[in-house]
């Protein structure tokens, strides 16, 4: 667990980054913080591993206080991404990867075997260990900043908008891995970003900060958008709330009808298109059992003709729903 | 011809000289400007004022600097020393800029990033900030070492000039082989230098010369 004690960070000229910053970050959890720029965020996140000394308020890590040892040692120990990777561009990506087993001066074999492994664990292509970062795209770039933190097997791992300067394909790509990955590692993260999308997709916990450096709410994504604790977090949260609050009902519960005989059925057994007055038309987008109440209305939404189609694991389709069957669940 | 066969010990003699006069201030220059350029990037206010003193500095003729310095600072008129102490400080005066402009093209998130990962000042400016700055400060490099070898040659005027002592001879005897031998060989002496200097920037930054990003 990481505490922020009534942290403040205060300028020489007098600007206040951070005002009275007090929170629980819970350990093998995404903790977001949000906001809009001045609000303080990567400024709190980046005293966390003392590349910004605060000016008073305490910083513990699992009890210990972060000014207890040396600054470098205390780097060396978290994981550390920041937007356009940052990666050393004069050492190939193995050696990026290294970066951190190479300070701690670990053994090369196994220094090169850790960071061979990382890059598979993070998507890439082993072939691309000998390149250099230019010759990356921005996305692969990413990739290997994650690596390069995770090397030496931190517990915390600090993420500085990680994603924001990769087209948005990319960066939802970029975020469905990060979960997976997290599902897998359980780290402690403390993840930056400007976009709400991105804080409720990613975040346990969303602190979501306002301009002057205070907090205005920490609460899990679901509670932020059911509850939003003053008219700051409502309007920062954005006007669909109730919508995007959907991403967090499980579409289990639908009540599904049985696959009309007018959807045509391709040779691999998804779904086809649908047939209407001799055309046939575009499915639109399907859902599986375990996606969100979101993900199912979108299906019905972008379907030609107002049925949803569920799938299974292989894509195959188990039923449907329309817009009647929808709003039964959606209503209380 | 003649002349260069019965001559060949000295031309080899001043050859030799030539080169450690131009090479040792070269090698003295970019051991001061580094730490220089450093202290110059992290205090920036001091930048401005050391590249323009600089200016100010490689403006001074090098005849005069020559004959000034054993007034100055007690070197013997006649002593190599003179030479070498002269182009350093000229070798310093164009350094200083690409030391400070290669520290400087080091990005920002490159910085942070090693900081946050936990180097140590003087580990990120030995492996991380001056390997990034060696394609900028080469570019001067090989500007100071193409200069030097030509004033080399202006120390003749004191005695001590490599090659250059070529060209007094022939002007003393008024006969032009000595000149034109002298000539061809700091020309050739040049090129070679900066062959060099290229094909080590060459080794020092293989990633330099990678090819443009691919999307993926």
């Amino acid at each position: 667990m990481i505490e922020f004690e009534s942290v403040t960070k205060q300028y020489p000229d007098g600007t206040v980054a951070v005002d009275t910053l007090s929170l629980r970050i819970p350990s093998n959890e995404i903790t977001v913080f949000v906001g809009p720029s001045g609000c303080g965020k990567t400024t709190s996140l980046r005293m966390i591993n003392r590349t910004i000394e605060r000016t008073s308020g305490r910083i513990s890590i699992d009890g210990e206080d972060i000014n207890a040892g040396d600054p470098v040692t205390l780097r060396r120990g978290i994981g550390y991404v920041i937007q356009h990777a940052g990666l050393f561009p004069h050492k190939t990506v193995v050696d990026n990867v290294a970066t951190v087993p190479k300070l701690l001066g670990w053994d090369k074999r196994k220094t090169r075997a850790t960071a061979m492994e990382l890059l598979e664990r993070v998507g890439l292509d082993p072939k691309l260990a000998e390149r250099y970062p230019a010759q990356l795209s921005g996305g692969q770039q990413q990739r290997v900043g994650v690596a390069r933190a995770l090397a030496a097997d931190p517990k915390i791992m600090l993420m500085d908008e990680p994603f924001s300067a990769v087209d948005p394909v990319v960066r939802h790509q970029l975020q469905e891995e990060l979960l997976r990955l997290q599902r897998d590692i359980g780290k402690t993260i403390v993840f930056v970003t400007h976009d709400i999308d991105e804080a409720i997709k990613l975040g346990d916990n969303v602190a979501v900060l306002r301009v002057g450096g205070k907090l205005a709410q920490f609460a899990p994504p679901a509670e932020l958008l059911a509850k939003p604790a003053d008219e700051f977090v409502e309007g920062f949260i954005g006007q669909d709330r109730g919508y995007r609050a959907l991403t967090f009902v499980t579409a289990e519960n639908l009540p599904l009808g049985p696959v009309p005989a007018d959807l045509a059925i391709g040779a691999d057994g998804k779904p086809a298109g649908w047939r209407k007055d001799g055309d046939t038309l575009p499915v639109g987008a399907v859902f599986q059992r375990g996606d969100s109440l979101r993900a199912a209305m979108d299906s019905v939404l972008t379907s030609p003709i107002g049925q949803g189609v569920c799938v299974d694991e292989a894509g195959k389709p188990v039923g449907v729903i329309d817009y009647t069957g929808l709003t039964g669940v959606l209503r209380p | 011809m003649r002349w260069v066969d019965d001559n060949s010990l000295l031309i080899w003699e001043q050859l030799r000289e030539h080169l450690y006069l131009a090479l040792i201030p070269m090698v003295l220059g970019l051991l001061i400007s580094v730490p220089l350029g450093y202290v110059a990037t992290r205090y920036s206010w001091l930048a401005n004022p050391l590249v323009a003193l600089g200016g100010v500095l490689y403006s001074l003729p090098s005849i005069a600097l020559f004959i000034v310095l054993p007034a100055l600072i007690g070197t013997k008129v006649l002593s190599a020393a003179n030479i070498i102490i002269a182009l350093t400080i000229y070798a310093v005066s164009l350094l200083i800029r690409n030391v400070i402009d290669g520290l400087r093209s080091v990005p920002e998130e490159v910085l942070q990033a090693a900081v946050s990962v936990g180097y140590g000042t003087l580990r990120r400016v030995m492996t991380i900030d001056l390997p990034i700055a060696v394609p900028v400060i080469f570019a001067g490099l090989r500007v100071v070492t193409v200069a030097n070898i030509s004033m080399v040659s202006v120390g003749a005027i004191i005695g001590i000039g490599g090659l250059g002592e070529l060209f007094t001879l022939g002007f003393q005897q008024d006969f032009l082989t000595p000149i034109v031998v002298g000539v061809v060989l700091s020309l050739a002496l040049a090129l070679l230098a900066d062959v060099a200097l290229v094909g080590l920037q060459r080794v020092l930054t293989p990633w330099a010369r990678v090819n443009t990003p691919k999307e993926a």
